[in-house]
């Protein structure tokens, strides 16, 4: 793997393992993401996607192997990265438009915060707008839905310009209709604006729909450590194109035919694939086994 | 007035039946009305009972009611046996001792005893309560905030803070001597170290997430701590600061009383010496309404600058 190829690439993970004390929990991935891309990420509870996330933030670090973003090692979260979490994502003390505005308050000089304030103001004014909510600006965040504040969560990231958005299960509490409408609001900021996204969800349906790539993580399958517990791994990763998809495709079979995949090959306890056989079908997808795990494996593809 | 038109039901029925159907209809209205009673009777004291504006008030005054009705009666009694009774004294024994003390000018120090009193103790507490305050704020902050201080101080804050301060009280009279200084760092000693503990906890409760969002933001430490954490922390702060002047008041009391020249704890415990009850309830009662009145003033400024937090806390 050339130092050229992977500055091409946003996301760079080789044999990273993240382990809390004896608890593996991410087991040796091998993942990278193109610029542009946006990743929807699935897998069982506890499997380690907000813990993948957070690496990827730089709020925690991980235990071995390498991680680069944009090509670099990060420490902290800063401001290439943006995220939206679940909840707790906006500041309860401030109003709708002063959550949008702060991060340019946060990033200005001294001299600027004097002169720009006005420029600020538009300028959150006008991500208000995209998102629907510009006769909600002056309210505080217990005063807006589930929906409007996941709406000015995402205008709160989106001012800083940020290389990766990050979301962690954004839409998991709110109701199908409104969800609906965000995930059409997500794929129209990501043609606008051509950032990658990174998005952890429990919903297969969300995942196939948005994502112009599926990764699904589990901590089921077999690489021939018998009893012993392992982290979680990409076991498959598909790639369903950069154009964006009308609503009309989730009636489609095929489009049921990759949940119920995902579905088998990622959530099943019971179906424990070798690491020989994962689906990863994306042209970025890659892996790299130790000697003795590839040796073993071919055992189990064997006895399988 | 009459109910039932007689000569009309005499006509259908017999008289007999006509009594009958009466008594029939009163037994019904009787079994009816009865069966409301009951029902608004249960309803009342099961917990689904939701009482009205007026409810409340009434529901409220009545333990007042009940306690300043006792005091009459027993006091009425004692005064039967021995009109000149000091310990459970009259309203009008009272009125004639309160008198005295807020309307004369005291003729050895040459001033008004009641204000005298009232502004030396409200000072001790108020300069009390701002110094434990600042402190608590600065200290509990940066231990919620920075590792090394938190690792640094907590263990002693939590040692100390079960140090019961008046326990200390001959140490803190003994070092610092028993004027204005020592009673205030009474104060001080006795409410900073829990503040302190409860204002770390305070941040710690502020969601992980809300400083990562900031960091992403481009935050700088700085910024998080000013904009973020101390506004959220600030409405906890007030919320704690009325929770902590109760055992201000205390530590106020037991300084005064143990060694002052004013002060209305020092009045009250001067009072007690001549067993004069009738100055010792009215100042009782007066301690109580500056601690109300302060209470609501709190109340008010929660309501009023952190509308958010108390929406959130009610739901
Ligand atoms: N700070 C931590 N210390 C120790 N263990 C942790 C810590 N954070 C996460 N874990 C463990 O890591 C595992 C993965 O957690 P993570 O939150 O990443 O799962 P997840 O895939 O996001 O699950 P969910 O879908 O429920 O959100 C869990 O077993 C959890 O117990
Ligand atoms: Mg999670």
């Amino acid at each position: 793997m050339s130092a050229a190829r992977e500055e091409n690439h946003v996301i760079y993970c080789l044999d990273m393992v993240k382990a809390y004390g004896a608890n593996v929990v991410l087991d040796d991935i091998d993942f990278k993401v193109s610029r542009g891309e946006f990743v929807t990420v699935v897998g069982p509870s506890g499997c380690g996607k907000s813990t993948m996330l957070r690496l990827i933030l730089g709020q925690e670090r991980h235990t071995s192997g390498t991680m680069l973003i944009d090509g670099r090692e990060i420490y902290h979260p800063d401001v290439t990265r943006g995220i939206v979490f679940q909840r707790y994502s906006l500041f309860p003390h401030l109003t709708a438009m002063e959550n949008v505005m702060i991060g340019k308050l946060f990033t200005a000089t001294c001299l600027e915060l004097l002169g720009s304030m006005e420029t600020s103001r538009d300028e959150a004014m006008y991500y208000l707008k995209k998102v629907g909510l510009e006769d909600d600006a002056k309210k505080k965040p217990h005063q807006l839905s589930g929906g409007q504040q996941q709406r000015v969560a995402i205008a709160q990231a989106l001012i800083m310009k940020p290389e990766i958005l990050m979301m962690d299960e954004p839409y998991g509490a709110l109701d199908p209709y409104t969800r609906e409408d965000l995930q059409m609001f997500i794929l129209e900021v990501w043609e606008e604006t051509g950032m990658t996204i990174f998005f952890v969800t429990h919903d297969l349906e969300e995942a196939v729909f948005l994502g112009s790539r599926v990764v699904a993580f589990s901590q089921y399958y077999s690489d021939g450590r018998h009893g012993l517990k392992h982290g979680a791994r990409i076991v498959s990763d598909y790639d369903l194109g950069r154009s964006i998809k009308s609503t009309e495709v989730k009636k489609s079979p095929a489009f049921s035919d990759l949940i119920h995949r995902i579905r088998h090959e990622s959530f099943e306890p019971k179906f424990c694939q070798s690491v020989k056989a994962f689906n990863q079908t994306h042209p970025d997808s890659f892996m790299t086994l130790t000697e003795e795990q590839g040796a073993v494996a071919a055992e189990v593809v064997e006895s399988i | 007035m009459r109910f039932f038109d007689n000569k009309n039901v005499n006509q259908q029925m017999p008289q007999k039946e006509a009594q009958m159907q009466m008594l029939k209809w009163i037994w019904s209205v009787g079994v009816n009305v009865l069966s409301r009673i009951w029902n608004t009777v249960k309803t009342f004291f099961s917990l689904h009972y939701c009482p009205s504006r007026v409810a409340k008030v009434l529901l409220a005054i009545v333990p007042f009611v009940l306690l300043l009705g006792t005091y009459i009666h027993f006091s009425n009694k004692r005064h039967e046996e021995n009109p000149r009774d000091k310990i459970l004294p009259t309203i009008s024994q009272m009125y004639e001792q309160v008198k005295i003390y807020v309307v004369e000018t005291d003729k050895r120090t040459d001033k008004n005893l009641f204000v005298d009193d009232t502004l030396a103790s409200l000072k001790r507490l108020l300069i009390g309560v701002s110094i434990a305050s600042v402190l608590s704020l600065i200290w509990g902050l940066s231990m919620g905030i920075y590792p090394w201080v938190r690792s640094t101080w907590m263990p002693f804050v939590t040692f100390v803070s079960i140090i019961p301060p008046l326990a200390i009280l001959p140490i803190i009279f003994i070092g610092l001597g028993v004027e204005e200084l020592g009673k205030i760092s009474l104060i001080v000693l006795g409410i900073t170290f829990l503040m302190t503990r409860d204002l770390k906890i305070a941040v710690e409760n502020i969601p992980r997430e809300q400083i990562v969002k900031a960091l992403t933001l481009g935050a700088s430490s700085w910024a998080i701590v000013y904009r973020i954490i101390f506004p959220q922390v600030m409405p906890r702060f007030i919320e704690m600061i009325r929770v902590y002047l109760s055992p201000a008041w205390l530590f106020l009391i037991a300084a005064e009383a143990i060694a002052s020249k004013n002060g209305l704890a020092y009045r009250i415990f001067l009072s007690r010496r001549y067993l004069n009850m009738s100055l010792i309830i009215p100042i009782v009662f007066w301690i109580t309404s500056i601690g109300f009145l302060m209470n609501f003033i709190l109340k008010k400024i929660l309501d009023w600058k952190y509308r958010w937090y108390v929406d959130i806390k009610n739901g």
